[in-house]
């Protein structure tokens, strides 16, 4: 790792300034990427601010018709939340696949959906469930927020603090693993939330998470796994790799789809 | 059978400090005033030095030292050796280029070292080590291995024409060629045996350290045989003359024959501590282990099998290009020849055999023994060309190996090996009963309904083990001897130190070697410790690695007891005052007939230190005894592993289901070690059948150079393993034992290779099987009938 | 004392005020195996390097430097965790459990004497990072375990010599025997 600063606000407020007024600073969200990737010395911040401490970030709770969970949320606090599998278990289950229990112990929803690695669960279901992102500065609807890989709407020094998750109807998350990695070479969101479908895919996608309109429209009309018999994805759209090829994603996009409408019920 | 004597699963003595975590590995170990060693290393795969530029990393804030292989090689430190010839087809040596250990004009596989830079801390020598200017210009990169020696391919190395390093083959050609022209079934097949890179969870590691006073340079490393790296050093290297270089290889977490080799690490470690005259550490991370461990298999196969209209086997041809990577490795010349084509007959009476190998430069990392080294792609070449043609022939493949299997020993096969003992069939019958054969056809339409494809897989494996006779290994072409040593002290209080020359890094010598002690001098195992890995306290050993520690090893120090219980009864002769031939000595107590009076072993000990009851004329005092113990044969564990899995068509995802292996050991020392031993054999080579692959890009960059992408099997990718053990006692050691370590990773690439093509119903599928590949399979139409 | 680090301030500390809520920390305290200690640091240390370098608590392995291996794995406030992916500093008023922290007063942890009853060892380099991910495992998933749960919670431990089968058999014991047990974590 290059030299850095430590810096551990405990309030907003703070963090929110230490990140205007330090130069290259990044943010430390469970660090279960960055920190490797500045091992490695690909990324060479010049401070890292560590919100672990900061309250306001913390915290799951059923807000009226929705689920709000704070960003620096654990994926094991949110997979062993009784608030979250009480009221969207699909998402529960979604972050109990993350990595692995240590992992799981370090790394936040809010760390996640920020880096938006094209093989992140996560950004699946922020989208399939059109989720709001709040950050210290405003809300921004899921549909707005990625921006393909590693790329989102957030600005400069913008941290999110909360998710809101409205409550779905019907929700399942089913991820073919990377055997390497497990991380997503394939992950497939399905929501059916009031009348809205959506279906949100990542891992595969050469751009990152992307809704699958085809499918969707498939599924308004018929929910069922049959009803995503002979939808075709673009293998264009596809990231390739040595572990698959846009063919096979593509592929697969379409059978861990049907599984996953097989599994939402 | 005592509770802690030979054939007891005894519970292992060494687990007590790694459970608590006081293991002490290399990388443990910190020395007054160390220093740290980064290695600058080529980003290209092929390429000449223009020039280095050391100036700015020189003066980077704690910088101790930049050294580069011009440096090296003004002080005529040689290069790295390979220390076995293999001569040509025509009679004529290999042609191998030089291997320094910086690189001096070329670089020839990414990774490879061009400059060491000693910092104060890690961190500034990794600050430093970015200040290295290197300007290189790029050569085309070799990296695939059916083309390398093609006309036109770019030059590895000047030496050897064509990237060929040897054309070598073994067997009779026209009796072979004679058997295939009468044949009355020929099947023939092509094989891929992919690069496995051996990951060790503990990375390599070394420090040297030149202690000026003594003019002795030591060495802390991560070695299988650390009086071999000693020898190397010395006499080829020439870092120091032997009696002034210690090599000490402490806990060493895992090997599988990546820590056999004599690397460039440790190399310049030792030559740069005595330049900075202060301790270098290098510890290895672990893409750069993917980088520069010697990788291993890497062939391409052409494979034929000859039978008459009842199935008999006629002949066995086989052709490969064995990859060797861009330098020679230590004993890489070896692993694709002698380690390999003398396995080609199986448990097979196969009349004649002929083998012909290219040994190929390519640039990329160089590839040597790995975990079975080279008997793994003899059993992968046998198991599937055999499960091939009993399908073409419509044989049912268990009973189409019986036909075939030896059933008289000594057998003297068409490839140099005599098989001494065993018992194919045997196993084979119990493999069955194990994994129920005859359920198969339920399982199979079960499996069916749920829309998966599942198959069934047999591997009937045979191994040289043992290694080796040296005078046989010498007329091959090896530099070294193959023998093992074996040195048991006995103290004046009765408690046993025994020196061995081969070294535990997983394996549980401290509980196997004792437990032969324990037995034999009728001593508490407590009493017994096992003294390894050190050549100032063992004075010479071969290591470990080919199974061999317990068949030469374990051999070198029953023998000594054996010496040890001749000095013993002497004494006790006289301490009894009874003539020294009426002595016995059994389970610790010396008795005689000619006395009432019996004696225990460490009252003897005593009486053998303090001398008080014979004369120098008449004995000397003290009870230590050595011995070197040189096999007389190979020894030949066999053994039936078969696998059945399932495969989903529709992702193309795998899941073993159950595994089943009967393996003959001959007699076996610790049971439960000997299990552990084939559990973890097994996972490599499910490993490499179903997750692991080394895979280069066209210009030579390493794309699974992390575990981010080189998938390493996990306790989700396997099963509970369901293991027996049959036992044909082995006649060429003094324990009867044939070694264990290796036999799981050559059974089972095989085993789930023919299950999943008999789940897909053809054998258009290479390893790595893994989802992508088994999906594509699974698109294509089964060309054999599957029984439903 | 030899540290991979020299104990400098990292780029810009001293010049900020010490006062100020948002200036960069270099000073860490952590209790680690019931001690505490404060300690000031370069903020680049990892967990794993404070334990292996600073402490000498040399049972905590690294294996992999990507967080996949887990050989590095100890517990901090009675979770497991990558200490090879975990910084020094954000460890501070932690409480961090090692391998060599698990057993007390002499008497082994049931974890540690069932890896050693079911031979869950060879090389012994994963395994305190086995043994700490797999009390971790009985402290979420209690003391009766399936093998495909222990199989499934081991995603983050490799182990290249045992094939696991002894492992899954260590764990399972050693959840059951664990019954009772006050656990590492604290």
């Amino acid at each position: 790792m290059y030299a850095f600063n430590y810096l551990r606000p405990s309030s907003l407020a703070e963090a929110g300034s230490a990140l205007t007024k330090t130069p290259d600073a990044k943010i430390l969200a469970g660090g279960h990427t960055l920190l490797p990737t500045m091992k490695l010395r690909l990324a060479s911040p010049k401070a890292l601010v560590d919100l672990s401490r900061v309250s306001e970030l913390r915290g799951i709770e059923k807000k009226g018709n929705a689920l709000v969970i704070g960003a620096m949320s654990t994926h094991f606090e949110v997979s062993t939340s009784t608030v979250v599998k009480g009221a969207i278990a699909g998402l529960a289950e979604l972050a109990g696949h993350i990595g692995d229990p240590a992992v799981r112990h370090r790394g936040t929803i809010g760390g996640s959906v920020a880096n938006n690695d094209p093989a992140a669960d996560y950004p699946a279901a922020v989208l399939a469930l059109n989720a709001t992102v709040t950050t210290d500065k405003r809300e921004i609807k899921a549909d707005d927020f990625f921006k393909g890989l590693f790329t989102t709407a957030l600005g400069e020094g913008e941290i999110i603090t909360r998710f809101s998750f409205p409550q779905p109807t019907k929700f399942a998350y089913v991820k073919f693993a990377n055997p390497a990695s497990r991380y997503a070479l394939v992950g497939v969101a399905v929501a059916q939330t009031g009348s809205e479908i959506r279906v949100a895919v990542t891992g595969a996608g050469n751009d990152g998470v992307f809704r699958h309109k085809a499918m969707e429209a498939a599924l308004a009309k018929s929910w069922s796994p049959d009803a995503l018999k002979g939808i075709t994805t673009d293998p264009s759209m596809m990231n390739s790799d040595i572990h698959a090829a846009a063919d096979y994603r593509a592929h697969l996009v379409g059978v861990i789809a049907a599984r996953a409408v097989a599994k939402a019920g | 059978m005592t509770a802690t004597g030979i054939g007891a699963p005894v519970k292992r003595r060494e687990d007590q400090r790694f459970i608590t975590g006081n293991g002490r590995y290399t990388d443990d170990i910190n020395r007054p005033g160390q220093t740290y060693a980064v290695f600058v290393r080529s980003p290209h795969a092929h390429a000449k030095i223009k020039s280095i530029d050391t100036s700015q990393a020189k003066a980077s804030p704690g910088c101790v030292a930049v050294l580069t292989g011009k440096e090296l090689a003004a002080d005529k430190v040689g290069g790295l050796i390979c220390g076995w010839m293999i001569l040509n087809k025509d009679g004529t040596p290999m042609k191998a280029g030089a291997h320094p250990a910086l690189a001096v004009d070329t670089v020839r596989y990414v990774g490879d070292h061009v400059a060491v830079v000693i910092g104060e801390t890690l961190v500034e020598a990794k600050d430093a080590a970015e200040k290295v200017v290197v300007n290189y210009e790029v050569l085309p990169a070799v990296t695939d291995l059916g083309s390398a020696q093609a006309p036109g391919q770019p030059q590895i190395h000047p030496e050897a024409p064509g990237n060929t390093v040897y054309n070598w083959h073994l067997g009779d050609k026209s009796a072979v060629d004679a058997a295939f022209a009468s044949a009355a079934h020929v099947t023939k097949i092509n094989l891929v045996n992919n690069r496995l890179v051996p990951n060790a969870i503990e990375p390599r590691a070394a420090i040297g350290e030149y202690d000026a006073g003594q003019d002795q340079l030591t060495l802390y490393t991560t070695s299988q045989n650390p009086h071999v790296a000693r020898l190397v050093l010395s006499a080829f290297i020439g870092l120091a003359p032997e009696h002034k270089l210690r090599v000490i290889a402490p806990d060493v977490g895992g090997g599988f024959g990546s820590k056999i080799f004599i690397y460039a690490e440790e190399t310049v470690c030792l030559w740069a501590a005595r330049k900075v005259k202060r301790p270098v550490k290098w510890t290895c991370e672990r893409t750069e282990a993917f980088l520069c461990d010697a990788h291993g298999r890497d062939h391409l196969t052409t494979a034929e099998l000859a039978m008459d209209a009842s199935g008999k086997i006629l002949a066995l041809r086989a052709k490969t290009k064995a990859n060797l990577g861009a330098y020679l490795s230590t004993f890489a010349s070896s692993v694709p020849t002698y380690l390999y084509a003398p396995l080609l007959s199986g448990q097979y009476n196969i009349p004649s055999i002929y083998c012909e190998v290219d040994g190929v430069y390519t640039t990329t990392a160089p590839v040597d023994a790995y975990r079975g080294a080279g008997r793994p792609e003899a059993t992968f070449v046998v198991e599937r060309l055999v499960e091939v043609a009993a399908r073409e022939m419509g044989k049912d493949p268990a009973e189409f190996r019986r036909i075939n299997f030896i059933t008289s020993f000594p057998h003297a096969t068409p490839v140099i090996m005599t098989y001494d003992t065993g018992d194919y069939a045997a196993c084979l019958d119990k493999a069955l009963e194990l994994i129920d054969y005859k359920g198969l056809p339920a399982r199979k339409a079960e499996s069916a309904r749920k829309g998966l494809k599942r198959g069934l897989g047999f591997s009937a494996y045979i191994e040289a083990c043992g290694i080796a006779p040296s005078q046989a290994v010498g007329s091959l072409g090896a530099g070294v001897g193959l023998w093992e040593s074996a040195e048991v002290r006995v103290n004046p209080t009765g408690s046993v130190e025994v020196l061995t020359g081969s070294h535990s890094h997983g394996q549980g010598h401290e509980t196997t070697f004792a437990q032969l002690v324990s037995q034999r001098l009728g001593v508490p195992i407590e009493t017994v410790s096992i003294v390894h890995g050190d050549t100032d306290k063992v004075q010479f050993g071969m290591g470990t690695y080919g199974s061999r520690s317990g068949a030469v090893g374990m051999s070198a120090i029953f023998n000594a007891i054996d010496k040890v219980i001749v000095k013993a009864k002497k004494v006790a002769g006289f301490v009894l005052e009874v003539p020294e031939d009426t002595v016995d000595f059994k389970d610790g107590i010396f008795s005689s007939t000619a006395t009432n009076k019996t004696l225990t072993f460490p009252e003897v000990a005593l009486q053998a230190y303090i001398a008080h009851k014979f004369t120098g004329a008449q004995l000397e005092p003290g009870l230590k005894e050595g011995a070197f113990y040189d096999p007389t044969n190979f020894t030949f564990p066999s053994g039936v592993h078969v696998c059945e899995l399932e495969v989903d068509p529709a992702t193309g995802t795998t899941r073993i289901d159950r595994w089943v292996a009967v393996d003959d050991f001959g007699n076996l020392i610790n049971p439960m070690i000997v299990e552990g031993q084939v559990h973890g054999g097994i996972a490599q080579g499910v490993g490499q059948a179903l997750l692991e692959g080394a895979v280069y890009d066209k210009s030579g960059q390493l794309l699974t150079a992390s575990y981010m992408d080189y998938c390493m099997p996990r306790a989700s990718d396997l099963p509970s393993y369901k293991i027996e053990m049959a036992s044909t006692p082995c006649p060429s050691n003094p324990l009867g034992v044939k070694g264990c370590g290796e036999a799981g990773a050559i059974a089972a690439p095989a085993a789930v290779m023919n299950a999943i093509t008999d789940a897909l119903g053809h054998e258009e599928i290479d390893m790595p099987a893994t989802p992508q590949a088994v999906w594509r399979a699974a698109q294509k139409a089964p060309r054999r009938m599957v029984a439903e | 004392m030899f540290s991979i680090f020299k104990k400098s301030a990292a780029p810009d500390a001293k010049a900020s005020a010490p006062q100020d809520p948002g200036a960069p920390i270099t000073t860490v305290t952590v209790t680690v195996n019931g001690r505490t200690v404060t300690a000031e640091v370069d903020p680049r240390m990892l967990l794993s390097q404070f334990l292996r370098d600073s402490l000498q608590l040399t049972g905590t392995h690294v294996g992999c430097d990507t967080s996949q291996c887990g050989a590095c794995v100890v517990h901090l406030d009675g979770r497991a965790v990558k200490s090879c992916t975990t910084l020094t500093l954000a460890c501070d008023g932690g409480s961090v459990t090692t391998i060599e922290g698990l057993s007390q007063d002499g008497t082994l942890h049931p974890m540690q004497e069932a890896f050693r009853n079911n031979h869950g060892l060879q090389c012994g380099f994963c395994t305190p990072g086995m043994i700490m991910s797999a009390v971790d495992i009985v402290n979420r998933k209690g003391n009766t375990l399936d093998e495909a749960t222990v199989r499934a919670e081991l995603e983050g431990n490799i182990c290249r010599c045992t094939g696991y089968h002894n492992i899954v058999a260590a764990v399972r014991e050693g959840a059951a025997n664990m019954t009772g047990v006050k656990q590492a974590a604290e």
